[in-house]
Order: structure tokens, then sequence, then C-alpha cells
């Protein structure tokens, strides 16, 4: 045995020295120069630079620079549209030229989708640049697909039953953000003796390989887990070495391809994911289509450029709950400080594979439903095999009830979880926390085009190992969207929270009581409670 | 090792015009000819192939809608000139059910052969009508696959048609009586005429030859028959019983020519049983299938024409898999299930083939359908969609796009073959992640697929508030 893995085996790896990162809401606006609102607000030729609709605006539309002879074009993305009409402040009427004119953005109409809404896109956008919930009637909460989270509801109570914190005057108040509300999680409940790992939000970033993202996004990544003291996942492309630095953050996954796993990526970090399933594909192993096996890729996956990597599906050396266990005491023996995670998708039988999963001995059981993913999916995986979240989250929960087994293991949902919301009906419905994946790639600029799998891969920079590509956005820029969007999150959590009285979102998990189901198709008409 | 059933697939580029769902709008008054130009800097040049497009003097006039939507130039126009927007054509194609989505990729993979793949996760309703409310199951590491797992290449697609006795029965010399009469098909399709007919003789002979490529059948109304060339007739399914005169549309069992044949079907009515006879009374090996609209009374009739010895029996729902003449149609999958459960429940499952056929638009709809008990599907309306069909149902003003000239025969062929063989791709990969080896086990298997209903009851239904 080498020297190097014996120091490892006693706990004595040696890393590099970890990078903080301040946790901290900045302006990260658009990287692109129009952003796109809902609305659009055009400025005619009559605009005599009076500059009243400068001193109207209370959201910023109107801007005219100390210095500048005429107000600069509208930056109507800020826009809170025709409701506007109602206040004082609506620049239209109020124009003394009547240069100004509103309406809908048709591009905003022509973005998203029912799972992603053009309201969610942009308010996710909205949340990445300003760290907090839009205001001015952006649906935020919810997609339009008709059903699972789209169709449930929280019950909030009129009042809550019991003060848990400073009724807040401003939701944008430093002060109130300091609460006595908890939104973190332990995430080692086996009294095992391995290290307690302990997470600031209810949420880790999903594993995004490199070569299906570029490496700005991956560190960005990195960064806004270590701002937010949370994780990110390697994916299965391997560990680049500029992670290094955020080691203490990251989860490495061992997925079927075992594409660039080493004893050595596995030392190095506090937790490892066993990817079984994902729920972009289930059933399928990971797909990277030729295109983007560029020589970097190739050289991180011992692969050859240019060639389609598909891995394959299942572990070959796993066909029992048994040889679960296996891997898992490989695991550990390699890494004795690490935590273990399995990722499976949801199946009929989800339920037996959590209480197998903890019997195996793992950590955490994620489950990844079948409407999410980031990654290229053949599009009949995509929309027909295995369940959603919203169904495999009650079963799961109430089987490892019922086994007596549900303190001992921290469930961790994903697969189409979109919003702070979603994320709080999952753990409603009994998940721990969530897992994220297109929620970061939207903050960082996504526009869900769907083109990010062939080709150069990403024409926005994000999803693309194209030399060119990748520098259409830093990592400064898209850390500091991340931040902000998981700051947005956390304001809604600490909120639903709030309304319903409870000091901690451990306290939520479970609680279907506080949720109800739409029966009919009516949840676009129905005021969100 | 046996040999494997291949698909060759050629890339065929459409010899019709696309549809696009994209394109920008552009306010060209205010640009300030600036030197960043956007449109230059299009990931996918799309506005420098457009604009040689626009030069070609033999291209139509109109814009070619290749968008996909990234918005970088909507994004990056110095003065923001640019807006996306939706192609109002794309939006009119096809009907509630045949929806623009489904329709352009068929498109897609009648070109390409392959199975669709695109990042980004799902982007459609959570739930619909019809096959979409069913998922299918996956295998995960607890219950390895029932059948143990295989490498893909090891799952067999085919199919029998024909009754397999559930006995043997031998007479006074000892010499068997009841054989199976078996076809084998290598995939559980049959490609069959669209709900409103052929709309031309081209079509009929390319749906022939991409029959005999796929090594499966095409149903092919019978007075088309003596046009086949022998070496095809392996593969084509006569139809009679169509109503109409002798000279136009029908041609008796007595006129055709059944020599190669392996299969004829009869289109139901009052004569059925004697058309059986008919052409049993050619050739007793023959097997006949019955052609049977989906009305309520379906499961009736089907059951009249087992115990009539009809063994084959070819239910056909309207284009969108609804029955016919129903006050509250049901769905294909809803009526298969209650067909197969019957069959089962008398012990005669094996007797029948069941051949579902109206509404199966996507490769998922084969797999559905065979879970929900058929043994295989008629494809009828998406080989017409492969050669540019827009599921007007006979309603295009400006003549019909699919309908090509003899001189296209092979590559309107190609085109049924490139989707056949994605559909078939795409089969593959569901029954690899269902763990399931052979489609032969997936019939009625409802055990591997998951149902709206269930999943919504087991899940929330102490949640529901209807208040």
């Amino acid at each position: 045995m080498s020297t190097a893995v014996q120091e490892a085996r006693r706990g004595a790896i040696r890393k590099p020295p970890q990078v903080e990162v301040l946790r901290q809401v900045l302006p990260a606006p658009e990287r692109y120069r129009n952003p796109i609102g809902r609305y659009k607000v055009v400025r005619s030729a009559d605009c005599m630079s009076c500059g009243q609709c400068v001193k109207l605006c209370p959201h910023g539309v109107h801007e005219k620079p100390p210095g500048y002879r005429f107000t600069l074009r509208p930056h109507d993305h800020l826009c809170i549209g025709p409701d506007c009409a109602k206040t004082d402040h609506y620049c239209v009427d109020r124009c003394p030229r009547h240069a100004l004119s509103l309406l809908r953005n048709p591009t905003a109409d022509v973005l998203g989708d029912p799972r992603w809404s053009s309201d969610l896109i942009l308010a996710t956008w909205y949340e990445a640049e300003t760290g907090h919930a839009p205001q001015g009637g952006l649906e935020y909460r919810q997609g339009e697909s008709g059903g699972g989270f789209d169709r449930l509801r929280f019950r909030f109570p009129e009042q809550p039953p019991r003060e848990v914190a400073r009724p807040s005057g401003s939701r944008r108040d430093p002060a109130d953000r300091a609460t006595e509300i908890d939104t973190s999680l332990d995430l080692n409940r086996r009294n095992d003796g391995r290290p307690q790992v302990h997470i600031d939000i209810p949420v880790y970033g999903g594993g995004m390989s490199f070569g299906s993202v570029s490496i700005h996004a991956i560190l960005a990544k990195a960064r806004a887990a270590v701002a937010w003291n949370s994780f990110t996942c390697t994916g299965e492309g391997g560990y680049p070495d500029r992670l290094a630095p955020y080691d203490d953050h990251v989860i490495t996954q061992v997925a079927t391809g075992l594409f660039g796993v080493r004893e050595e990526t596995i030392q190095r970090v506090r937790m490892v994911e066993f990817k079984y399933a994902q729920g972009a594909k289930p059933g399928l192993g990971g797909h990277l289509l030729g295109d983007k096996n560029t020589p970097d890729v190739a050289r991180m996956r011992e692969a050859i450029a240019g060639n389609a990597l598909f891995s394959p599906f299942p572990f070959h050396s796993v066909y029992s709950i048994e040889d679960h266990k296996k891997h898992i005491d490989w695991i550990k023996e390699i890494n004795p400080r690490a935590l273990v995670s399995t990722k499976v998708s949801t199946p009929a039988d989800v339920d037996m594979v959590a209480v197998g999963s903890y019997h195996a001995g793992t950590h955490i059981v994620h489950l990844d439903g079948s409407y999410g993913g980031t990654g290229a999916a053949p599009d009949i995986a995509k929309k027909n095999i295995a369940m959603p979240i919203e169904y495999a989250i009650p079963k799961v929960h109430r089987f490892l009830v019922a086994e007596g087994l549900r303190d001992g293991i921290v469930v961790m949902a994903s697969g189409g979880l979109r919003c702070a919301h979603d994320v709080l009906k999952a753990i409603a419905l009994g998940a721990d926390g969530a897992v994220i994946g297109t929620a970061e790639m939207v903050a960082m600029g996504c526009t869900r085009c769907g083109n990010c799998e062939s080709g150069r891969g990403c024409p926005r920079g994000i999803a693309t190992t194209d030399r060119e590509l990748i520098q259409l956005m830093s990592v400064e820029w898209a850390t500091q969207r991340l931040i902000n969007m998981h700051n947005a999150w956390r304001e809604q959590i600490v909120d639903a929270l709030r309304r319903f009285g409870m000091k901690s979102i451990r306290e939520l998990r479970g609680r279907t009581d506080c949720l109800s189901y739409l029966e009919r198709r009516d949840e676009r008409e129905r005021a969100y409670a | 090792m046996p040999e494997r059933y291949h698909i060759h697939t050629v890339p065929t580029p459409a010899r019709f015009r696309r549809v696009g769902k994209f394109g920008t709008a552009d306010w060209r008054e205010d640009c300030s000819r600036c030197k960043n130009c956007v449109k230059v800097r299009c990931v996918y040049d799309l506005y420098r192939s457009e604009a040689a497009y626009n030069r070609d003097a033999a291209a139509p006039v109109e814009p070619i809608f290749e968008c996909k939507s990234c918005l970088s130039c909507v994004q990056g126009c110095t003065k923001g000139l640019l807006s996306l927007t939706l192609n109002p054509a794309f939006l009119a194609l096809g009907d509630t059910y045949w929806r623009p989505d489904i329709i352009a990729t068929t498109w897609d993979q009648a070109e390409s052969g392959r199975i669709p793949v695109s990042g980004a996760g799902y982007r459609g309703p959570f739930s619909g009508p019809g096959f979409d409310s069913m998922w299918t199951d996956m295998s995960e590491i607890v219950r390895p696959t029932r059948d143990g797992i295989h490498g893909r290449e090891y799952i067999s697609t085919s199919v029998d048609i024909g009754s397999k006795p559930m006995r043997l029965d031998f007479d006074a010399t000892g010499a068997l009586k009841n054989g199976a009469s078996l076809l084998e098909v290598p995939m559980p399709g049959i490609l069959d005429a669209a709900p409103w007919g052929d709309p031309s003789e081209a079509i009929v002979q390319a749906r022939v030859r991409a029959a005999a490529a796929l090594r499966t059948l095409a149903v092919v109304p019978a007075r088309y028959l003596p046009a086949v060339a022998v070496e095809q007739r392996r593969c084509v399914v006569p139809l009679f019983g169509l109503p109409g005169t002798r000279s136009t549309a029908n041609m008796s069992p007595a006129e055709a020519n059944l020599a190669q044949v392996r299969m004829a079907e009869i289109l139901d009515g009052p004569n059925t049983f004697s058309t059986a006879n008919e052409l049993w009374g050619h050739d007793r090996r023959l097997l006949v299938s019955v052609r049977l609209p989906l009305r309520p009374d379906a499961a009736q009739r089907a059951q009249e024409l087992y115990e009539g010895g009809i063994s084959i029996i070819h239910l056909c729902a309207d284009h969108q898999g609804r029955e016919l003449g129903a006050e509250r149609p049901r769905f294909i999958k809803d009526v298969l299930r209650e067909i197969h459960g019957a069959l089962v429940k008398h012990g005669v499952r094996d007797e029948v083939t069941l051949i579902a056929g109206g509404g199966i638009a996507l490769a998922e709809h084969m797999a559905k359908a065979v879970i929900c008990g058929a043994d295989l599907v008629g494809v009828d309306i998406p080989l017409l969609v492969a050669l540019g069909c827009r599921v007007c149902a006979g309603g295009h003003a400006s003549g019909c796009p699919a309908r090509i000239q003899e001189e296209e025969v092979a590559y309107a062929a190609q085109r049924m073959v490139n989707l056949m063989g994605a559909w078939h791709s795409q089969l593959i990969e569901v029954l690899g992640a269902m763990g399931i080896r052979e489609v032969r086990r997936l019939r009625g298997e409802v055990g591997r697929a998951m149902f709206l209903e269930d999943l919504e009851r087991d899940a929330f239904k102490e949640l529901v508030r209807t208040a």
C-alpha cells in the first residue's frame, strides 16, 4: 500500500488551501445588453428628456445619468406592467409629451414552456440579478405544467400560530434576514462516528459534469456552494484540478461510466455520491455526445476525443442491495471521513430502493424524479420513464417512517424543482432537502432552448466546452448570480416558515397538512394563499 | 448468435418545406448600422444562411425559421431591435392531438433516422389525456430486472401474428391437427394506410417498399395488389371488404392473386365471415385479420370474431385514438386494457393477436399500447407526416404535401424506414430501462407502467381540497 493511500486512510490527505467566498448580495445585472422582461416600455421621439419619468419610477426603469442630455433607453425588464396604472407613478399617463407606451414583450411570450414558464424563467433571472423575489406580478412560485407541484398550494394560516421572528416592515431589511429561523440541515443521521456535515440551506447543487457544462459554470457553482456553506457535485466527468480550492464543498460523483474516478478524488472530499440513475434519463446511462467531447474533456475522462460517451446502465457490478453495500463499503474504506449519498431515480418501487440503501449504509438517499435533468437525454426518456418526483417523495417518506428508519437517513429530492416554493413543497411532502440543477443554469442565463447537447454546445456559454463560447460567461458574474438566487430562495423559505410559525426547516418535513392539492385544473384562476 | 435485426437508416433531407418554430422580428428603421452586429455573430450562422437562401432565385420567398431561440441576438443587439416570435404557421400544424411538436419531431426522425435527443430536461405539461397519463417503469438497483440485465443488442423486438393453440390436438392417426401458423415480424408495428386513405398510389408503393426493408407488413387496399412486385408480396397485407364499386375501390378475394401473400385483412362488415372463408378456400394457411372499427361494442364484436375463428383483430380507433360513435369516447389505451383483460379472463389471450391502430403518433405510444394489451400497433399517419403531411385530415387546400410522385418512391420509402428506425431504437431504450428483454413479454404488462390515477390517489388523496 502506498504511503499516500495510507495517509489518506488516516484522514490526512494534503489539501490545497481552501478559498473563502463572501455570502453577500450584490447586483449582478444581465450580461447581455438587453435584459428581457415581461413588458416593453417604448420611448418615442416626442420625448423632450424632461426627466419626469426618472423621478416617478421607483423600480428604476427610467434613468438619466448626471451630465446626460437624453434619458436612456428604458430598463424595461424592471417594469411591473399595467398594474402600475393604479399607482401615482405610472409614467405612461404622467408623461407630459405622451412619449411613453407600454406593451407586452413578444419575446417574453415565446420564452419558456409549461414546466418552466416564461414567468419562472424571468423571475429566476430577477432573483439572480437582485437577490430577492420579484415584485410586480411575475409568478415565481409555480409553473404552468398543470400537475404535481403546480397543483399543490400551501395552506398558510391567517396568523402564524406562534411568533418566531419579528414581523417585518420590509423584506429587504437586512436586520430581518438575521432571523432566528433555521434553514440548515445535518447530513449525517447515522451516528456512525463519521463527521457531521452541516449545510446552511436545505439545497445543494446537482451533478453537472465537466464536458456537459463549462469550467466556468462548475467553478461558479462551487464558489456559490462555499458562500452558502452547501455543496456542488462533480457529475461523472471527473474532478478538474481547478476545483481543488473548493474541496470541502464538492461532492465527488461515482457514476456508472466511472469517468475520472480515482482514489485521490474520493479522498479529498467530504461527500461521495453514487449515481445509479438520473431523472433526465432513468434507466439509461449518462450521455455526452461526440461534439462536446473535446480534447480537454477526453483527457479528464481518459477517453478519445470526438467519440460520444454513453455510460452504461446500471452499475454492472451492482445487481443487489448487497452489491450496493459492497460499493459503499469501498468508499468508506478509501475515505474514512466521507459521507455517502446514493442517487437513484424513481421507479414504482422507489420506496424499497430507499430502505435498501439505508441498510447498505448510505447517509443520504437522493431521489431524482423523471422530469428533471439538465443533460442530453432522449426525449422519450425525459417524458415517459419513471415517475415524477412529486409522487416519489411521499411514497418514500411514508415507507421510511413505517420502517422506523426515517430519522436515520436524509432524503434529498430533485428532478424538476424549479423554485423556492418547489423546495418547500418537496420538504412538506417528506424530503429533508432538495438538489437543484436547472434553476442554477437559468440563474446563469440559460433560456432553456435545449440545444446544449450537440454541436458547440450552449450558445450562451454555460453548457459548452467550446473554447470560444465559454468566454461568454465569467466565473465572478456567475458566482454572484447563484449567490443572489440562493439568497432570494432563502428569504422565501424563511418567510414561509414564519407564516407557519416554524423555527426550523426541519419542522416542515412531512407536514402534508400544510398543503392542499387542487382537484380541478383551475390553479391559474385561484389566488395563491 | 442469431442475426441481429438492424434497420438501415440513411439521412434523407426533406423535399417538402419544413415549418420552423421560431423566427426573429426586427425593427430595422432604428438600426444604427453599428460594427458589432449580432447577426454576424450568430452561433448557428443563421442570418447568413438565411440571406444566402433569400438570394437563391429558386427558393420560395419565406423566412426559413431555423432559429433555435437562444436569444443571444435579441439580447445582444446594440439598439434592442430584435424580438423572438413564434411562427404562426408552426402553431397551426396538426390538431389538438397531433400537436406541432409531434409533427416536428416526426420530421426530424424521418430525416435522420435517429433518436431525438435534447438537453435541459422535460418541457411539456405534467400529464395529459390519452397516452400522456401513464409512465413506463424502470429498474433500480434493488430488484435487478426480471429478465436479468442485458445489453440492448440482446433485446428482441419481434412479435408473432397468429394464433398460438392452447393445447395440441391430434387426429386418429396421430397427426397434429392444429399446429400454430405464426408470422413473426421483427418489430411490433405494421405499416397502415391513413384513415382518410392514401393520397397517391406512389405512397402505397413506398409503404410496401418500406415494409419490405423493415421486414414487417404493409396494409394495402386489395386493388393495388396486382401492381406489387412479386418479391414484395410477402410483406403485403391486402385489405378486402372496402366500400365502393369493384372497379374503383374494391376487389374480391376471387379476383386477387394471393400467391406469396401471407396475411390478408377484411374490413369488418356483414360479409366478414364469408370473405374469410373465401380467403381460406384459396389458401388454408393464410392468416386472416379483421379490421374492427373501435366502436363501443368492439369488445363484444371481438369476442364474436374469436368464436367465429378469427384470430387476428386489428382495432382501429379514430385518428386521435378515440372510440368511434360513442357519446363519451374512451381512449384506445383504456379500451385495449378492457379487451385484453377480457381475453385473459377467458383464458384465450394467446389465441388472439390484437393490433392497435389509430392515435399511434410517437414511439412511446407503440410501447404504451403494447403495455395496455396490444401485441403490436398499426402505424398510419406518422408515415405520411414523414413525407410532409401536417395532419389536416384531407383538408389541405393547396394539395397534400405528402402526395408524392412515382419517381419519389425510393425517397419516401427511406423516410418511412428512417422513422421506423428511430422508433425502433426508442422502443429499445424504454425496454432497456424497464429491464424487459423482449416485446412479447411487455404485452399487457401493466406492472411495468404507472398510471396517473393510481399515483395521484397514492400520493395526494388526503390533500385534495375542492373548496
